[in-house]
């Protein structure tokens, strides 16, 4: 079932268009991410669903009922916001109590409840601690917990994880999905962290300048992105730019071979191939290897194919090349995507 | 390295401000309560004993023995004393209360307004400043007084058939002390309410709190500093409060300051007016420890 239904959204700052057209659909207990760089939207997208922004046009609705109008403070919907926002004047269980005593649950309850999420979050001797007192790690978990806590159809998350270092994020990350898992929210998480969205999310939507580029599983996105910019902003790729010819791909520097073309012979287009799906082989593309890069998992090498043309390969862990190394690159034919390019 | 030895300068710098504390607040207050235990005489200056450097230590013990809790203990006989301090602290506490209630919306306004506006209204706010305080407190007297502006005007409307009695009125110093103190009290709330972070207003509402809800459960706790600083600051001043009395309050209304100067100035009894200062600063310590424990306990928070 839909929960939240967002129908050709716009929002204009000025002469600036946070929001161009948008709709998209959010399932009951799904985990959705908004994934874009910063300044395409995706922020003002949250904060529209939040109440916090008024769009220009559309039509926002949670569970079928329209949120036109409705003040924040009236929306089933809870905010985890990237700076956490907790309440330094009250201690974790009040920050965390702070949604159901708004909603007049009586006492004994409430410290249930709490006692309840503290669990859930890990922190359960931590009630009585003051805000100043944890770590950023722990912040991060008590700001989830106060904004599950009112029980929200939906759960908004501004990069929930940004402000965590690495090590810590990836924990974080396996922890919000179990949560998500468990409490059955539908959960909307706003990054720019591609990997993050990739790791987390049921469907993503790839946004830019304000619209959708693509909406889809991180399998869908990665695989087979919509538009060149989808490709290059999700995951690393080689982005070549040629023609067709004889239903292969003719770039400046060899041939392609394509599994299936639906572009016309002749048609400029430009091919996206991931450096993981270059391999190295007896045959195939020949190259010069520039320099490599241990990576620990994989070795990542640049390969000059000539015509003033560098390739990325990620080499697996036994592959072993030396710097002027010739070599011969192998695509498969399904490997790339190819995107039509408009004739200049 | 140690960090024990400092060098010279550095223990000058930090010598600096005990020095001052001591030449200007301390040794002052000594003096002051070594005359509190002094008697009257008629003589100058207006007190014995006076001890001086050529005294032998005989006659500074024997002069030492004529000290004396006298004035202290007329401070406690004398009813009048005991009225002048409760009815200064309560003055001053009714003023302090309505100057916060005026304070906190213009403090408001003035952190919500945009960045650009903030600095004229923070000049705005300090501006009377740049009128003498005597001056500001005397036109009062021509807003105040039965043929003032202010009857003038509501006879003139027909709302009144007779002047209102508002001038030398315990009222008319309430309001003096607000129209000084305001300033006082602006700035400390608005420093506090200027910092506050505006996500958590917005936490606060994306949990069910509506704008009145806000304001009660974040802002204004937050801004309890600012209060308690505001209150002080308007508060202490406005207890030991003479102009304001004087001008605008007649004889009627009682004041410590007003006493305090009595018995300094026409009574030439320093003793007396000497135990009442100490006193007043006694009965004055109690709020200001009781602020800095507080602020020492939410700084220890942090």
């Amino acid at each position: 079932m839909t929960l939240l239904r967002v129908e050709n959204l716009r929002k204009s700052y000025g002469a600036v268009m946070a929001l161009d057209d948008v709709s998209l659909d959010v399932e009951e207990g799904e985990f959705f991410a908004l994934l874009g760089p910063s300044g395409c939207g995706k922020t003002t997208l949250m904060r529209a669903v939040a109440g916090f922004e008024t769009p220009d046009a559309g039509r926002i609705a949670l569970a079928g009922g329209d949120l036109q109008g409705v003040p924040p403070w009236r929306r089933p919907v809870n905010m985890m916001f990237q700076s956490y926002a907790l309440f330094p004047h009250l201690d974790v269980a009040a920050n965390i109590g702070f949604g159901l005593r708004q909603q007049g649950k009586p006492r004994d309850e409430i410290a249930q409840r709490v006692a309840a999420l503290l669990e859930l979050i890990q922190l359960p001797e931590h009630g009585a601690r003051r805000i100043s007192a944890l770590s950023g790690g722990q912040r991060q978990r008590v700001a989830l917990a106060r904004a599950l806590a009112p029980g929200p159809r939906l759960l908004l998350l501004d990069e929930p994880l940004g402000a965590l270092d690495k090590k810590l994020r990836e924990e974080t990350q396996f922890q919000l999905k179990d949560i998500q898992r468990r409490t059955k929210t539908g959960f909307v998480i706003v990054t720019h962290d591609q990997d993050e969205a990739l790791a987390l999310a049921d469907r993503i939507a790839v946004m830019r300048a304000g619209r959708i580029e693509q909406i889809g599983s991180p399998t869908e996105i990665y695989e087979r992105p919509a538009t060149r910019f989808v490709a290059g902003f999700v995951g690393d790729t080689n982005m070549i730019d040629g023609c067709i010819e004889n239903g292969g791909f003719a770039a400046p520097f060899g041939r392609i071979a394509l599994g299936i073309c639906a572009l016309p012979d002749g048609a400029t287009a430009s091919l996206s191939l991931r450096p993981e799906r270059i391999h190295l082989g007896a045959e195939g593309l020949s190259g010069v290897v520039e320099d490599f890069t241990f990576r620990g998992e994989t070795t990542l090498a640049r390969i000059d194919v000539g015509a003033g043309h560098m390739l990325r390969a990620s080499l697996p862990p036994g592959a072993r090349v030396a710097r002027g190394e010739a070599v011969r690159l192998v695509v498969a034919a399904d490997a790339g995507v190819l995107f039509a390019k408009p004739a200049p | 390295m140690t960090r024990r030895g400092l060098s010279l300068g550095k223990k000058l710098v930090l010598a600096a401000p005990y020095v001052w504390i001591v030449a200007f607040l301390l040794a002052p207050m000594l003096f002051i309560l070594k005359i509190s235990l002094s008697h009257s005489v008629l003589a100058r200056p207006p007190y014995a004993p006076t001890f001086s450097l050529e005294d032998g230590l005989a006659s500074l013990w024997g002069k030492a023995q004529t000290l004396s809790l006298d004035a202290w203990r007329a401070l406690l006989d004398d009813p009048l004393y005991l009225e002048a301090y409760g009815s200064s602290l309560a003055i001053a506490a009714v003023a302090t209360a309505l100057t916060l209630l005026i304070a906190y919306p213009f403090a408001l306004a003035m952190a919500r307004a945009p960045q650009r506006l903030r600095p004229l209204l923070i000049g705005f706010a300090v501006a009377p400043f740049w009128t003498s305080f005597l001056i500001r407190v005397y036109a009062w007297t021509l807003l105040l007084k039965d043929e003032g502006l202010i009857n003038h005007a509501l006879m003139a409307l027909h709302v009144i058939a007779a002047p209102l009695p508002m001038f030398a009125t315990t009222g008319a110093v309430v309001v003096g002390i607000i129209y000084s103190y305001l300033p006082f009290m602006l700035l400390p709330l608005y420093a506090a309410l200027e910092g506050q972070d505006p996500t958590l207003r917005e936490a606060a509402a994306d949990l069910g709190a509506s704008p009145r809800e806000v304001f009660f459960r974040v802002t204004l706790p937050l801004s309890r500093d600012g209060v308690v600083a505001g209150c002080l600051l308007v508060f202490i001043p406005a207890v030991g409060e003479f102009v304001i009395p004087d001008l605008l309050g007649g004889s009627g209304v009682l004041m410590i300051g007003r006493a305090l100067w009595n018995d300094f100035f026409a009574n030439h009894d320093w003793p007396a007016a000497s135990a009442m200062a100490m006193a007043l600063l006694a009965a004055l310590m109690i709020p200001l420890l009781y602020y800095e424990r507080s602020r020492q306990k939410s700084e220890a928070q942090r």
